[in-house]
């Protein structure tokens, strides 16, 4: 029998359509189509400056916004040399794996849902909620962050923000019990989920399969501990690995990945550094651009001191956190953004940097960065011709060598495993179609 | 410049074929004939030393009004040695084709597809090749550099 499997099913969280050929129960074959959320992210991203890239990456996997922003300004950081503060890293870091979290736990409520577990999903959807609020009061948004800029992030944490996020992840892991106690040993979801959906890890590698997907057969790879970036080598944490390459074992590593995430966002709160204080408003520390002015226009140095009040959503981009959270690089520094309201220098620079036709300009070349993402290898490719605009910017999204593999993997399976199967893929449409 | 392992061998077996090599940004980077595609990646994924096992990307890039035009580029990934290595191909022509490297790697399948279907380049030998991301009607190659962003087609569905 011959059954198309979606695009609007309710089983399927994303928009592809399967077309199963069935015998009785069994699926003989599968091919997968994708492509239903295609926006064009790529040659968007052509038309546009580096920085107004930043909205289009958050949509790319939007269960994990954070990841994204900070690849794709890596891999334009490569490209320029930059060298951004160690707060700066550390603060990458915590966001990264506090989005990490929070992919995990959809993935995880979600497929659970799939399988009848419903309250699962309600106490999954409970943590990543306090999450998000952790996440909002840092960048002002849940989902839409843009909350990297080249060469550094908007703003710097908030106040408290150590102590929340030592109470949200003391309570998420509890949630994290709660979840193993109800899904680990329970009768149903094992059976369902153990010895479904079997990739061997051969058919991993030749299908370029990375992240908790390729962990789950057993093989070491995280990019995080092969390549590190930002400032991942400093830190202590496993990487699980399963055995069978099932459904099971994906959802054992991504349990006990999000445990790990949690370690590394303890350490990192344990050791940040409060990085340069050099540079206060009273301006006892003259920094070079201030040395220009003063030197070019003496007045500019009675308007610095003047008190400027900055807007609400700009918090944490004043003056005095930004040499922690911003490369010090001429060709990518956008002022402290009280100087942008009160002294014309700051406001020309400003301007330089985010006007069409000026901006940010990377030199000639080509990068690849690669960052962990939730669902593995998140690959940045970037051509510069050296304007300010990219030239080609490719993203290597992981779930598409997963959703190549997926026909074969359905293949001898029922048709109700497809949705566990299709589950723990954790496909993000918007990574996948671009 | 000290050359890498990786590029040292390429260059030593494939010298004929290598067009450039250089290692910006601390990226290992060949560009190699067309012709001799198939075989310097079944040489990266066999040699026993190399083990390039993963076919981590593969992607094209438009330099419009440079010839040739296109020029296919494969990021390659060895799991053991934990390192990457760049291959670029120049493709030309009103026809632009390479080989597939299906028979290497399934994983070519679909990002060959995307290739197709973005920049209109064929891949030689590749066993199911239609668009993937655009629907079939569709027409033209979106990423191609003369194909304009604000350009509208009908949304039409299969027949």
């Amino acid at each position: 029998m011959f059954l198309n499997i979606g695009p609007a099913h309710p089983a399927m969280h994303g928009v592809i359509q399967i077309h199963a050929e069935l015998d009785g129960e069994i699926v003989r074959k599968a091919d997968i189509e994708i492509g239903y959320l295609h926006r064009a992210f790529e040659k968007h991203c052509e038309t546009g400056t580096y920085s107004q890239c930043f909205p289009y990456t958050d949509r790319l996997n939007y269960a994990s916004p954070l990841i994204n922003n900070f690849g794709f300004a890596a891999a334009v950081e490569k490209l320029m040399g930059l060298e951004i503060p160690e707060r700066c890293n550390y603060i990458r870091i915590i966001m990264s794996e506090i989005s990490r979290i929070t992919d995990h736990l959809t993935c995880i409520g979600a497929s659970a849902m799939e399988l009848g577990a419903f309250s699962v999903f309600l106490y999954a959807i409970k943590a990543r909620e306090w999450l998000y609020e952790l996440i909002e009061s840092v960048t002002g948004a849940r989902l839409t962050v843009s909350y990297a800029r080249i060469g550094g992030v908007k703003a710097d944490l908030p106040e408290g923000f150590e102590e929340r996020c030592q109470a949200t992840l003391q309570k998420t892991r509890e949630v994290l019990k709660e979840v193993d106690q109800l899904l680990t040993r329970n009768r149903i979801f094992y059976d369902r989920m153990c010895g479904v959906g079997i990739i061997s890890a051969d058919d991993a590698v030749d299908y370029g399969i990375t992240g908790p997907f390729l962990r789950s057969t057993g093989i070491e790879y995280d990019v995080r501990k092969a390549f590190p970036y930002f400032l991942y080598e400093r830190f202590a944490f496993d990487i699980p690995i399963g055995e069978h390459g099932d459904n099971y074992d994906r959802y054992l590593v991504r349990m006990e990945e999000m445990y790990q995430s949690i370690r590394i966002i303890e350490q990192a709160l344990d050791t940040i550094p409060q990085g340069p204080t050099n540079v206060d408003s009273e301006g006892n520390v003259i920094d070079p651009d201030l040395m220009a002015d003063l030197g070019k226009f003496g007045k500019t140095s009675g308007l610095l001191k003047n008190e400027v009040l900055i807007q609400p959503t700009l918090q944490g981009s004043e003056k005095r956190y930004h040499d922690r959270v911003r490369a010090k690089s001429k060709e990518a520094w956008l002022p402290p953004k009280e100087q942008v309201y009160s002294n014309i220098e700051a406001l020309m620079n400003h301007f330089k940097i985010v006007m069409l036709g000026h901006g940010i300009r990377p030199p000639k070349g080509e990068a690849y960065v690669a960052v962990e993402g939730a669902n593995g290898e998140l690959g940045f490719y970037i051509v510069s011709d050296g304007t300010d605009r990219p030239w080609r910017v490719r993203c290597h999204p992981p779930c598409f060598p997963i959703m190549a593999a997926l026909g074969k993997i359905l293949v001898g399976d029922q048709v109700a495993d497809i949705v566990p199967t299709f589950g723990s893929v954790n496909m993000i449409a918007g990574e996948l179609d671009r | 410049m000290e050359k890498s392992k990786t590029l040292e061998k390429i260059v030593g077996k494939f010298s004929e074929a290598v067009i450039d090599l250089h290692s910006q940004l601390g990226y290992d980077t060949v560009i190699i004939a067309k012709s001799a595609l198939l075989e310097v990646a079944r040489f990266l994924k066999q040699d026993p030393e190399l083990q390039y096992n993963y076919l981590m990307d593969l992607t094209a890039v438009d330099y419009w009004k440079r010839t040739p035009r296109f020029e296919m580029v494969y990021h390659f990934l060895s799991l053991k040695n934990k390192y990457r290595v760049r291959v670029k191909v120049p493709v030309g022509g009103a026809e632009p084709e390479v080989d597939s490297l299906t028979s290497l790697w399934p994983a070519a399948n679909w990002y060959e597809r995307e290739v197709y279907d973005m920049f209109g380049i064929k891949f030689k030998g590749h066993p199911d090749l239609r668009r993937i991301l655009m629907y079939p009607e569709f027409e033209g190659h979106p990423l191609r550099k003369d194909y304009p962003i604000q350009k509208r087609q009908p949304r039409v569905g299969p027949k």
